[in-house]
């Protein structure tokens, strides 16, 4: 019997279904040429969501739609104008494209605005294997009944659990496609799949304050059988949940910092919002002018690597239709290449480095597809170990991050390292220090990996932050 | 410049529209939903219109438009939501989204007739004309304005972004309880972000306004085009000058206004009944306790005229109002949206608030206030021997559970001895909610609302919203700076 991965159910995407929705890009892009537009890009998505929550082992939610939406830009005489409209009937195409280029009108010519150069798009691109239609095939009763095993089994886990924030299945499923009157067209499908489970306690430690402690756990995966099975999901979020409970703050102090990778890839993304042409031609990063130089701890080496298979982060081909290709951002603390799409690379005379995203309604900007900071030499558990002192960093709260001076300053919580073990659980304290320094100081990383997430990186260390608590 | 025709401002579902909704046919939706032996049924029809433009290098870059139109079902039975979503108000498509909302209900049961019938609102926000309908021309020469008043700040503005978002939203509420209601929801917002350069120094600053306006906004005080970007750049030059900020815990002293995140973060979220029902909430069992010191009274107001967070009708078809969350200290209500409000046997508060027809409706906040109280703004900041002023923030964020809250400052000052000094590098303050409100113990007698700016998020769902405050003094929370 052939396997095929396709039309399993209702909210199956198949190939055809994908070229159809090109012929609507490309259509599109005609009807905009017709109405005068210089040049015209279409993005077309169709998706669906289904979400299914239990919460103390009833149903809470059931939430099932589709959508479908089409972005539009276009360029006449160096103007630029982006529009977008969830109306695809062709009588209505027609109105919105004429619409768009004349809005082009107010808009004031700039000599950048044109589509990427012909022998830049890309004429061919891989295959990722993101799409598993068994992701399609799930219904709402099935979601739940993984709900109520998930969150059964965080319950059963502890008694010091005594309350549930639920217990939620959810799945995305989506087709792209892009079409340029450049020649340009392309599409692809992709599914994701995710579960959290969420704990709660009461914490009986301040009775003068009561307290509840939250805590959650999760899978997620392009692939239904790579999920982790539920109630390994609900017995680790029960885990994490219980070791928050009776915290203290910490004396105001400067000590290492290890940030556990469910919080340091948030790490790795801020290098990232201060490494991409967008912020160099905006002047919005202290990193002007130090390509080439070392802006971290050799032990950094950070890769944008859209070609992972079944990887959450990959794609194809850009959002300027251009190729994805592997970059490499910091390699042994040396910012090596700034991600780019086609407009800030024109912005800084060079290059694309193909990591231009672009959503239904806005112009193409540089963004990350898998953005992974390399594991190092040392085991994962040997960060800790050799850690005589300091604080183990499990999440952080807040914006406090200036990219245009790197002043970094976050909520923390997590654990005391005494003599190489995590002691008690730390809350309502700030982590601070200068993200140039912070960077600088990584002077410990784990060999561990998870890639569960587009953005991802393993345990590491910095030698020395500011920890703000209390004064005694 | 050729004629630029405004879009159709007029939603397909209102009255005379292409697809006009009227009692009838939301009466045989709602029957369709309720089928499956659903208790409790609504339509939710949305109609929104986007623009925007942005301006930078000195020039109009982009000029942006979106549509978007769709009807979210949403079907209860007990304490179990089915939720569906068309953006096609084609019948077949409609009653479609019904069935699947209402197939949470199994079991089935005898669909009740509706009866379904206007709702009395208010008029919050009376925009004689929608700032969508108005000349581009006129806000193209708004981001002009801001651009020259940045530049002209100080010849070390070397960059100036200025950016104008505008929207009209129609909704069409209507639910098997009998509540129809239609609102026309205007909401624009300005914004500028200066860049300074000194040598190999870099600094920014950012100003920005709005609310239920159209361009007669820019009329108030201090809130034309070219004032905002006059603060922009000042800010950005007076970074120039920020030391870093101390670690530690020492008296805060908030300004007047935007300061009122704080008080969303380290109460307002923690009473939003959602929370309290499930008793996920740090404040759930407290009624009728003192959660904060005796000066604070908190209130939830969503009828402040004109208002970022004002809203005639919530997104369930409750007209909004003014609700009493904390009196001088005691915790004496929520926010509720229907569903809590049913578990508490109460009547809703008007804070049934969603994104969009794609989601549900939560309890959100809308315009939260700490009301002012009796002291003289500059006495508070005298009374301080060493602390912090903070003048401007970039958000915060809380935990519900536990109440620990992070409040990020942008623009601050040291005090010594009762005077500012110093202006400080962005820091961090952290607090627990509860704990903080007991430490409140001066409030000015100068009250401020926000400028429309702040966007609140929820279960990833955004709403506008306003906050409030007087000045305020925090006799000691932790200052996340990096000096010891």
């Amino acid at each position: 019997m052939a396997i095929t991965n396709e039309g399993g159910s209702a909210a199956s995407i198949t190939t055809a279904g994908v070229r159809e929705l090109e012929q609507v890009a490309q259509h599109a892009v005609e009807l905009a040429l017709k109405a005068g537009a210089d040049a015209a890009e279409v993005l077309v998505r169709d998706g669906s969501e289904l979400t299914a929550k239990i919460r103390k082992g009833e149903p809470e939610l059931v939430q099932e739609a589709s959508s479908r939406g089409l972005g539009l830009r276009v360029f006449k005489d160096g103007r630029r104008a982006v529009t977008y409209t969830s109306d695809l009937r062709r009588a209505s195409l027609a109105a919105f494209t004429a619409e768009t280029v004349t809005l082009a009108a107010l808009a004031e010519p700039d000599e950048l605005n044109r589509l990427p150069d012909r022998e830049e798009l890309a004429t061919s691109y891989p295959e990722l294997d993101l799409y598993d239609d068994a992701v399609a095939c799930v219904d709402a009763k099935w979601a739940l009944e993984q709900c109520k095993r998930g969150e059964a089994a965080a319950l059963a886990a502890d008694a010091r659990v005594t309350n549930s924030d639920g217990a939620t299945w959810s799945r995305v499923l989506g087709a792209t496609a892009f079409a340029t009157s450049g020649g340009f067209v392309g599409g692809y499908r992709g599914s994701y799949a995710s579960f959290v489970v969420e704990p709660l306690c009461d914490d009986p430690s301040d009775p003068a304050n009561p307290k509840k402690r939250n805590g959650f756990w999760w899978t997620a995966d392009r692939f239904l059988a790579r999920l982790d099975d539920p109630e390994a999901v609900g017995r680790e979020a029960t885990r994490r949940t219980v070791a928050t409970l009776g915290p203290r703050k910490l004396v105001t102090q400067e000590c290492p910092i290890v940030f556990d990778p469910e919080c340091g890839r948030s790490i790795v993304g801020t290098v990232f919002s201060v490494a991409n042409g967008s912020a160099f031609w905006r002047k919005s990063t202290y990193l002007i002018g130090r390509e080439g130089t070392l802006v971290a701890s050799p032990l950094v080496t950070i890769d944008d690597d859209p070609h992972i298979l079944r990887a959450p982060g990959s794609r194809p081909f850009d959002g300027d239709g251009l190729p994805t290709r592997k970059n490499s951002v910091v390699s042994a603390g040396v910012l090596e290449s700034v991600l780019c799409d086609v407009y800030s690379a024109r912005k800084l005379g060079r290059k694309s480095t193909g990591s231009a995203g672009r959503g239904i309604g806005g112009n193409p900007g540089p963004t990350t597809s898998n953005l992974i900071m390399r594991p190092g030499a040392t085991p994962k558990a040997d960060v800790v170990k050799n850690t005589a002192r300091g604080l183990y960093v499990t999440s952080m709260m807040g914006f406090g991050f200036n990219p245009v001076t790197g002043d970094f300053s976050r909520g923390a919580q997590g654990f005391w390292i005494e003599n190489g073990e995590l002691t008690y659980p730390v809350s309502e304290v700030t982590i601070s220090l200068n993200f140039d320094e912070l960077l600088k100081r990584i002077d410990l990383v784990g060999d561990d990996l998870d890639l569960r997430s587009s953005t991802a990186c393993p345990t590491f260390r910095v030698s020395s932050m500011m920890v703000a608590g209390s004064d005694e | 410049m050729p004629t630029i025709v405004p879009p159709p401002l007029g939603a397909p579902f209102a009255p005379g529209g292409d697809t006009a909704i009227d009692a009838t046919l939301a009466q045989r939706l709602l029957s369709i939903a309720l089928d499956a032996g659903g208790d409790y049924a609504d339509l939710y029809f949305e109609y929104r219109v986007t623009a925007d433009y942005s301006y930078e290098d000195e020039q109009v870059k982009t000029v942006g438009r979106g549509v978007s139109l769709g009807l979210g079902v949403r079907v209860t039975k007990g304490d179990a939501t089915g939720y569906a979503y068309t953006e096609d108000l084609a019948w077949d498509r409609m009653a479609h989204a019904a069935r699947i909302a209402g197939q949470i209900a199994s079991g089935g049961g005898s669909a009740q007739p509706v009866d379904v019938a206007h709702v009395a609102i208010p008029d919050l926000y009376t925009v004689t004309t929608p700032s969508l309908a108005a000349p581009p021309a006129d806000k193209l020469e708004l981001l002009r304005a801001a651009d020259r008043a940045a530049r002209a700040y100080d010849p070390r503005i070397t960059r100036v972004e200025a950016s104008f978002v505008e929207q009209i939203k129609e909704v069409l509420v209507v639910t098997s309880d009998g509540h129809l209601a239609r609102d026309v929801q205007p909401l624009m917002r300005f914004g500028v972000r200066a860049v300074a350069e000194d040598g190999a120094k870099r600094q920014a600053g950012s100003s920005g306004g709005g609310g239920r306006y159209g361009l007669d906004y820019f009329a108030q005080a201090k809130k034309d085009a070219a004032s905002h970007g006059a603060e922009a750049a000042r800010i950005a030059i007076a970074m120039f000058d920020a030391q870093d900020a101390p670690a530690g815990e020492m008296p805060v002293v908030l300004a007047a206004g935007d300061s009122g995140i704080l008080l969303h973060e380290a109460v307002g979220h923690g009473l939003e009944a959602d929370f309290n029902r499930k008793e996920t909430s740090n404040y759930s069992g407290q009624i009728g306790k003192q959660v904060a010191s005796t000066l604070c009274t908190v209130v939830d107001d969503g009828t402040v005229p004109s208002s970022r967070g004002s809203i005639n009708v919530d997104d369930e078809g409750y007209a909004s109002k003014s609700n009493t969350l904390i009196e001088n200290g005691i915790l004496v209500g929520y926010m509720h949206d229907r569903l809590s409000a049913k578990h508490y046997g109460i009547k809703p508060t008007g804070n049934g608030r969603r994104e969009s027809f794609r989601a549900m409706p939560l309890p959100r906040m809308t315009n939260t206030e700490l009301r002012p109280g009796t002291s003289d703004p500059a006495e508070i900041i005298a009374s301080v021997k060493r602390g912090i002023f903070a003048k401007r923030f970039s958000g915060g964020q809380v935990n519900i559970s536990n109440g620990d809250f992070v409040f990020s400052l942008t623009e601050s000052y040291l005090i010594e001895d009762g005077k500012l000094t110093a202006p400080l590098k962005g820091v961090n303050l952290i607090g627990n909610g509860p704990e903080v409100l007991r430490r409140v113990d001066m409030l000015g007698s100068d009250y401020e609302l926000s400028d429309g700016i702040w966007t609140c998020g929820k279960d990833g769902q955004s709403v506008p919203v306003g906050v409030g405050t007087p000045s305020v003094r925090i006799s000691k929370i932790t200052v996340g700076g990096t000096k010891a």
